[in-house]
């Protein structure tokens, strides 16, 4: 016996192992307007999801790779003439729906698509704990790491530059936690709500924070209360979790919009 | 020797070349300004010798261990990024209090440290970037239009600042600029660049070059001047550019 028997523990602590790695990626993501990105790479997982299916191999292996080679492909296809929106939109919605008719061709069990769709985060199991953590440990340290480099890629391509940082190899680090991000995610949000958990905290730390640390460290307690407040919330009104956990944080981004309106004035 | 030598290089901008054959050095407290006609490469120039430019055609040698300080065009910070002007010092490497006290002051930026970036004037915003520029003591100062939206006074101000600056820490200053007026006097030579170099030497020789006179008019004081480029200067083999003999484009 132990506390994780619990099923509601093991949701709570996946869903805080998201809500932590995707806070300070999602800054980067609202402050380099890749909101459209996060999404293309999300959507495309479920194609890993059936490729992962049909060759027997781990989900989250499967996502992760497709993932990767998606957020790959954007960054090649940018500035070779499509508009970035274009390219994503053409990216994100066609690798969706080829996921789909992929995942209706896996032979054997039937799948349940709505757990992949909008998460399961009820049924994580301590494997997937286990996958969940090590992901966004993994993403928290590659930002922490990469922090001042990123920061400055962010700003300015030739300020990196003239400092010594290869602002490309920023976006590659930026590319590569995001594809880790989607591939822990998709058990506790699903991919079509992965990038709400990316922008909808950092959006709403945005008017408390005066530097970029503060705002990750506010975007990851948006992100906390989302997802504790989303499962109490799914478990009293028996609503589904992940899309709880979205709501909440919905809720929370116009109580911040609001306040600042208010501060503003 | 040269903090930075250029030789024989072209540099193209997605596909189409911007800049070719050029020769070019900077030594150690020297001030060079580059001016030239919109699209005439000297952005490329300044982005070729910090190394976010590859050249396609011959090279671009910097000395060991050369500091640069970067002040670039326009710098847009996206709303949705919280900054304070300390916190901006400090990207990418961090820099003590003092130091970045010391770098305002002499940015003439003193007091704005607790400010955000987004909240600054123009003038402000540019002696903030200057400030960043000073922090690793640089041995050569770049500066790609710095005073782009500011006034005559406040561009004026600029330059005074960036001369105090040079003789303080006694560093290179490398820039572009418009208002030849302003800048020429305290350079010490002049490159006039159009897709190439068309001349260059000490400010009193430019000035009074075909090649200049040609490019800018002769009495341009900064406000609107019709462009002529009446090419009948000779550049000697592969200089690669063709010219219409008579092009005009509002400057």
């Amino acid at each position: 016996m132990s506390f994780l028997d619990d099923f509601l523990i093991r949701a709570a602590l996946a869903g805080l192992g998201v809500a932590l790695a995707a806070a300070p990626l999602g800054c980067f993501v609202v402050w380099r307007r890749m909101a459209y990105f996060g999404d293309a790479t999300a959507h495309a997982s479920i194609l890993g999801v059936a490729l992962a299916l049909a060759l027997d191999v781990p989900v989250f292996g499967g996502v992760l790779v497709v993932a990767l080679a998606m957020a790959v492909v954007v960054s090649g296809l940018t500035g070779r003439g499509y508009a970035m929106d274009t390219l994503l939109g053409v990216l994100a919605h066609s690798s969706l729906a080829f996921g789909l008719v992929a995942v209706s061709f896996v032979p054997g069990v039937r799948i349940d698509l709505m757990a992949y769709l909008f998460g399961d985060i009820l049924a994580v199991s301590r494997m997937d704990l286990l996958v969940i953590w090590g992901g966004a440990l993994l993403v928290i340290l590659l930002l922490r790491w990469r922090w001042n480099g990123l920061l400055t890629a962010t700003l300015n391509p030739d300020l990196a530059y003239a400092a010594g940082i290869d602002p490309r190899r920023e976006q590659l680090v930026l590319t590569l936690a995001l594809a880790l991000v989607v591939a822990v995610a998709i058990k506790v949000v699903g991919v079509l709500l992965i990038a709400a958990m990316l922008i909808i905290p950092a959006a709403t730390a945005r008017p408390f924070a005066a530097t970029p640390e503060r705002m990750a460290v506010a975007a990851m307690a948006a992100g906390t209360v989302s997802v504790l407040g989303g499962l109490q919330l799914s478990f009293s009104a028996d609503a589904p979790a992940g899309p709880s956990i979205v709501c909440l944080a919905a809720v929370l981004f116009t109580l911040s919009s609001g306040l600042r309106l208010l501060t503003r004035r | 020797m040269s903090l930075v030598t250029i030789q024989g290089a072209a540099f193209r901008h997605s596909g189409s070349p911007v800049l070719s054959g050029v020769d070019f050095s900077i030594d150690a407290g020297e001030i060079v300004t580059v001016v030239g006609p919109n699209g005439s490469g000297k952005s490329t120039l300044l982005r070729g010798i910090i190394g976010a430019l590859k050249p396609c055609e011959g090279s671009v040698t910097r000395a060991g261990g050369l500091r640069i300080g970067y002040v670039p065009q326009k710098l847009h910070i996206d709303p949705t990024l919280p900054l304070s002007v300390r916190r901006f010092l400090s990207l990418p490497r961090r820099v003590s209090d003092g130091a970045a006290e010391k770098a305002l002051e002499r940015a003439g930026a003193g007091k704005l440290s607790g400010r955000q970036m987004a909240g600054l004037s123009g003038g402000q915003f540019q002696r903030v970037l200057l400030a960043r520029a000073l922090l690793n003591d640089p041995q050569l100062l770049i500066l790609d239009e710095a005073t782009q939206g500011l006034d005559q006074p406040g561009s004026a101000a600029f330059y005074r600042q960036i001369e105090e600056v040079r003789r303080t820490i006694g560093c290179a200053v490398l820039m572009v600029s418009h208002e030849l007026h302003v800048v020429m006097a305290a350079s010490d030579r002049v490159i006039c660049l159009n897709g190439h170099i068309c001349c260059e030497g000490a400010p009193e020789h430019v000035a009074s070059a075909p090649e200049y006179r040609a490019l800018f008019g002769s009495g341009t004081q900064g406000a609107l001047a019709l462009y002529r480029h009446e090419h009948n200067h000779s550049h000697g083999e592969g200089c690669g550019h063709e010219h219409d003999p008579s092009h005009e484009a509002a400057e």
